[in-house]
Order: structure tokens, then sequence, then C-alpha cells
């Protein structure tokens, strides 16, 4: 499982945890988010402009 | 109240800023309670022109204050924006105005509907309404960016007064999205009158928030018509409001309904006319467009109508860091407007004036490369031809 944070504004998708409210359930793969989805807090990145945090479950 | 000394002693480095605004953020909320002060002063003075306090304030007197009081010169810097975002104080400003703008709303519409007023008096506590109904976009703006639920929520409760409870879904995942981009309903394009826009821009939010708002419950395996649907929580708020006042005091209220809802639209889509007028970001050669820079939406940064919008003129801050509380936001460097939002708005009303002031300003922005301007599509040859490009060179934009 690993996490990927928006360079803008630091929201962190972590695949364990998904986003339910935005409709990712928890244990979502990265790979299934759309890819025009946009970063949830800010909107100024989208999935091409996140960056991997760890490829491992780290927490 | 308190000044958090213990959220500025956990943030490292110090800084010696301070906010020289900090006790004006309490003026957006006398101006949210101001038609009630205008209902009031009316009756108490026989005058009824009070009934007019906030159309006067915003398109008179704010217009010369800021010519008077002149530009925001001071910024926060980077080790200041953590201890003045955890500063409660200024989230509290902007809680408190929200029952205001509920009250201002009832008080409005008593009083058109059993006060003895001339049509006169009738259409000043409207668009006094009106404008406090803009404002309360501008607070439902301001939170609506937070990223707790809480604040989300409240965002809802806020928009539903002006009617304007798609605003969040649409302003957060569509315009912050596609801002300056020629897919984008809320960025105004070069040689686009007002008019045009604001035909262009209110259906199109509405359509773009819905199939947004239905893409995210499909991903949840929900339905649009569920009640997870943040659109129809928000306008439900609005249908209980707006359905009690017209039961209890009846169909005379029509008119105020109308005009203090679609005046209060009027003021966010003039908002949004002039805070992107013909920006552009470029393409790239992959066809995404370029990340969303402070030059690409325009600042007014003027003291006084600053204070009355929560620094929403500081808006090329706000696009390139759209959850940045507003007391933090900075006058970054970006093109500038000629005056605060309450002239270009009134500038904005007559096109002819407003590109007569404006156009010349978005050319300077790319050094006089029209090619490079977000065109309305409908004048794009005639614009090109104007400023001696070549249609060609345009070809595929």
């Amino acid at each position: 499982m690993a996490r990927y944070r928006c360079p803008g504004c630091g929201y962190v998708y972590d695949e364990e945890k998904g986003d339910e409210h935005e409709g990712f359930k928890p244990g979502t793969p990265w790979r299934l988010v759309p890819e025009d989805w946009a970063c949830a807090d800010c909107a100024v990145r989208d999935k091409a402009d996140f960056v991997e945090v760890d490829g491992l479950a780290s927490e | 109240m308190s000044n958090s000394p213990m959220a500025a002693a956990d943030t490292a480095p110090q800084s010696t800023y301070r906010d020289d605004k900090r006790h004006w953020w309490w003026l957006p909320l006398l101006v949210a309670i101001s038609p009630v002060l205008g209902v009031y002063l009316a009756a108490t003075t026989s005058q009824n022109l009070w009934l007019w306090i906030t159309p006067i304030l915003w398109y008179a007197v704010l217009p010369v204050a800021d010519w008077l009081v002149g530009r925001d010169t001071r910024n926060p810097s980077d080790a200041a924006v953590p201890s003045l975002e955890s500063d409660r104080y200024y989230k509290f400003l902007v809680y408190a105005s929200i029952p205001l703008f509920y009250v201002t709303w009832i008080v409005g519409v008593w009083a058109v509907a059993t006060q003895d007023y001339s049509w006169v008096g009738y259409l000043g506590v409207s668009l006094s309404v009106a404008l406090t109904n803009g404002l309360a976009l501008v607070v439902g703006h301001e939170i609506g960016h937070k990223t707790g639920r809480f604040e989300k929520r409240l965002a809802q409760v806020v928009l539903a007064v002006p009617a304007y409870g798609h605003f969040s879904a649409e302003h957060n995942r569509g315009h912050h999205k596609d801002v300056a981009t020629p897919n984008d309903p809320a960025s105004s394009r070069f040689g686009e009158s007002l008019y045009a826009f604001v035909l262009r821009e209110i259906p199109g939010a509405l359509s773009r928030a819905w199939h947004d708002e239905k893409a995210r419950l499909a991903r949840g395996g929900k339905s649009p018509w569920s009640p997870s649907n943040e659109l129809l929580q928000s306008f439900s708020i609005t249908a209980l409001l707006y359905g009690t006042a017209l039961l209890l005091l009846g169909p005379v209220i029509i008119p105020f309904l109308l005009i203090s809802t679609f005046w209060g639209w009027q003021f966010l889509s003039t908002s949004n006319y002039i805070e992107h007028y013909g920006l552009l970001r470029q393409q790239l050669p992959d066809g995404r467009f370029e990340r969303c820079r402070p030059e690409h939406s325009w600042n007014a940064d003027h003291v006084i109508s600053n204070l009355m919008l929560y620094h929403l003129q500081r808006h090329s801050d706000h696009h390139a860091r759209p959850t940045r509380c507003y007391q933090a936001l900075r006058s970054d460097k970006a093109p500038e407007l000629p005056s605060g939002y309450p002239l270009c708005f009134t500038l904005s009303y007559f096109p002819p004036l407003w590109r007569a002031v404006m156009d010349k300003r978005v050319l300077a922005v790319y050094s006089g490369d029209i090619t490079r301007v977000n065109i309305q599509p409908s004048k794009r040859e005639q614009i090109l031809a104007r400023y001696g490009a070549a249609q060609k060179s345009a070809a595929g934009a």
C-alpha cells in the first residue's frame, strides 16, 4: 500500500485509507483513481503531478 | 480575544510580523447586517434613503475609500504564515458572520412584506440584501476551501441563503482545476462582455457542479439523487427558508426573492468576470495546461475593499494556494486591476468602458502577443486582425 502526495498543498492519498468522501473506498489502489482526478484539497494539481511518498506501508 | 501565544510559541522560526488589519476584519460583519441597520434607521428617522445603505456603501463609498486609502503594501513573511493561520480569532470572525446573513435575509423579507415602502424603498431593501447575499458567497468561498468537513458543512449552510448551494462543488473541483483555460465557464475571455459571460457562467457552473458531484457519488456507488448529494443538501435549506417565507408572508415577497437572489448571483459572476479576464494558461506539448500560477489571476490589492471581502482581491495567491486562510494571503507578483472590486464592478457593467481600461492591461501581461490571450471564440478573427496577428498563428488554439 503506497501513499501519494500533492506537491502543491500536501494532501496525501493513502491507498490503505482511500478517501471515502471522494468515493474511494479503503484499499482503493492509486491506479484506479481516474487520470483526470484533481487534488481533493486544492485542485491545483492533478493525478499526474502527485509524487509517491513511500512504496511500503509505513504506519 | 486570545492572540494564540501558544500557537505562536510552537512555531519556529519566530516572526515579528503584526497584522495591521487584525482589528479591522470586523468590518464585513457590519456590512453583513447593514440592511438591518437600514430598515431600523428608516423606521426611526422616517428617511427611506437608509433602505439603500448597502448599495450606496458598495457602489459609492467603497470606491472613494479605496481611492483615498490606496493599496496594501504589507505581506506576511513565510515565517509568519503558520501562526497567522492557526490564530482562531480570524476563523471566529468568519463563523460569526454566518448567522448574520440569515438574520439580514429574514429581516429584509419581513420588511418588504410588512412595512409601508414605496417601490423605491422595496427595491432598496432587495438590493441591499442582494449585496449581503454576495458577501455570503464570499464567506462560503472562504470556508468552502478549508479542508475540514465541519467547515465544508458550514459553507453549505451559508450558501443556502443566496440559493447557490452548488458553489463549493463547482468552484473547488471545477473552477480551480480549469481556471484561465478556454474550458472554464467561470473564467472570462478577452472581448467577452459581462452580460455574455453571465449567461455562459451561471448555467455552465450549475451543469459542471452537477456533473462533478454525480461523478463523485458514482465512484462511491451512489445515485446523484441520494441524500449524500451536497448540492441537494444545501438547496434543501434554501427551499425551507424561501418556502417558509412565502407561506408566512405571501406572494408580495416574490420580487424580493428574485432581486436579492439574482443580483446576489450577479455579484459572484461579476467577481469571476474581473478576476481572470483574458488571462490564459498556455498549453504544454502534452496537451495539458501549465499549472496555475499567480499571473493567471488579477489582483486588486486595495486596503478597504480587501477588508470587506476577506482578501478575495489577493486573488493570485488564492489560486496558487487555494487552501490558505484569508488572513495569510499575500499580494503576489501578479497583474493588477485598476482599482478594487467595487469600482471594477461598475466599469464592467459598461462593456466599452471595461475594454478601454482592461484590454491594454491584458496585452501588457503577454508583452503584446495577442495569440497568448484567452480570446472570445466568436470574436477571435476580428481581435487577431485588430492586434496585427495572423489567424494562422492561432491555428489549433
